[in-house]
């Protein structure tokens, strides 16, 4: 294990519940792919087995984004929501292509536990207050993929291919106003990279809202989960770290635990 | 020769998150159906009354199918009954998130909101907490559960068997009696723990 590079956590982390470790499966065409910076997806193996697999190690949680549905139209695959929740006994969260209410209710029939939105709540925000009212915000997570611009944070979407001219931490407290009851909290910036998660972004969207944060784009060991903490993360998610089998969930609990970060044993 | 699968009836409300509870119990073996049907759910050996989303919605979908009354009943004469996040809430007098929408009232409280005061309790509670069964529990497992709720009930209901939690001070993480069972977390969602708890309800 490498030197973490946190010390110890903050005091007010011993309020909280213990932190989720997150495993991403972003699925295309019914398998689980990973890029970096949203590009070059090479195949990393079937969505309901990798799934398994992860809860098996320890996995809080388990979120299913379909990197593909928005650019290329295709609707989100309610069949790998089927499959994977049929073996899956925690929580699923599922992303990509959802526009309104109707696409989220057939995520949620399908088996997903909460509904992750980007692109269609940017261009229409009541979005979030439908969902919301129909399913309630603890069923809402709002996706936000936001790209570093001088000293900010602006909003991309589609896959990151469009700006919008929005800043991060303005549309992430409009969010929750309407709804979101947790923010999937993504920097294109350190997707993939590798290098560790954003942690000026995380702390700005921590001190503007106070639902709880999902960490995302960057890690690399339990180091760079235990700093997304100390700055205001709630769960941290991952993908190429566990699909390339250097880390076990099991094995990331253990070395935060050794870092005093409350986990789930 | 094989045993014959248990077979679990689960009450389907517009509001509620009916997938992943089905798939929960049928992961453990049971054959699962789904009702609103008032006559049904007076009849099932073994009923699963699941919740998400506001009080007030998922109160008006039981009253307009007409089960208010059989589910009082059949959790009064103690039949078989496992009520889950908000299906715990819709057992209790009623709740601060819907002011003048009784509940069952089978639970005597009322559901109020965290009250997170200066800490950084974030609200919903989201993720998994350490739940803590009184001596007299026999359904509910000690062990970490998931949990994804705003409101809760803090106060022992007479006649019930209480599972503490802490989160923003103490609530009750479930009650039961005999094999009527309130969580507030979501036992199909809490992995090998919640696959317990639901197999301990099946034999009770």
């Amino acid at each position: 294990m490498r030197p973490a590079s946190t010390p110890s956590v903050d005091r007010a982390v011993a309020t909280m519940l213990p932190v989720r470790i997150i495993p991403c499966l972003d699925v295309r065409a019914g398998r689980v792919v990973k890029g970096v910076k949203f590009k070059g997806l090479a195949d990393q193996g079937d969505p309901a087995a990798l799934a398994r697999a992860y809860e098996e190690q320890g996995a809080d949680e388990v979120v299913v984004l379909d990197v593909t549905a928005t650019t290329e139209a295709r609707g989100t695959r309610l069949d790998t929501v089927r499959s994977v929740r049929a073996r899956l006994s925690v929580p699923l969260a599922v992303g990509g292509g959802i526009r309104g209410v109707e696409d989220a209710e057939a995520l949620l029939e399908a088996g997903a536990d909460k509904v992750a939105v980007n692109t269609a709540a940017l261009r229409r925000p009541d979005l979030l207050s439908e969902l919301a009212a129909r399913f309630g915000t603890q069923c809402v997570v709002l996706s936000i993929d936001a790209l570093r611009v001088g000293g900010a944070y602006e909003v991309v979407v589609r896959s990151g291919t469009e700006r919008m001219a929005v800043e991060a931490t303005r549309w992430a407290r409009h969010a929750v106003d309407l709804g979101a009851g947790e923010i999937l909290l993504t920097s294109i910036d350190r997707d993939g990279t590798r290098s560790g998660y954003e942690l000026p972004l995380l702390r700005a969207v921590r001190e503007a809202v106070e639902v709880p944060i999902v960490a995302s784009g960057g890690a690399d060991d339990p180091g760079h989960m235990a700093d997304a903490v100390r700055h205001g993360a709630d769960a941290v998610l991952a993908a190429s770290i566990f699909h390339q089998r250097e880390w076990t969930v099991g094995r990331v609990k253990e070395a935060l635990a050794a870092l005093g970060v409350g986990i789930r044993p | 020769m094989s045993r014959s699968a248990p077979e679990v009836t689960v009450v389907r409300t517009s509001t509620a998150n009916l997938a992943s509870v089905v798939a929960g119990f049928e992961r453990i073996g049971c054959r699962v159906r789904t009702t609103a049907d008032a006559g049904r759910v007076a009849r099932a050996d073994r009923l699963v009354l699941p919740g998400v989303g506001a009080f007030a919605a998922a109160q008006g979908a039981i009253a307009s199918h007409g089960l208010e009354d059989p589910l009082r009943e059949r959790i009064e004469r103690g039949r078989a009954t496992l009520g889950i996040c908000l299906g715990m809430q819709l057992m209790a007098t009623g709740s601060e998130e819907a002011p003048g929408t009784p509940g069952l009232g089978v639970l005597d409280g009322v559901a109020g909101r965290f009250e997170t005061g200066e800490q950084e309790w974030r609200v919903p509670q989201m993720g998994w907490n350490r739940v803590i069964p009184a001596r007299g529990c026999t359904i509910v497992p000690p062990g970490y559960a998931y949990f994804a709720n705003s409101y809760r009930l803090t106060a022992r209901p007479a006649g019930w068997e209480p599972v503490w939690c802490e989160y923003a001070g103490r609530f009750l993480a479930a009650v039961e009696c005999g094999a009527v069972v309130g969580c507030q977390f979501h036992p199909e969602l809490s992995g090998a723990y919640g696959a317990l708890l639901l197999n301990r309800w099946l034999e009770a």
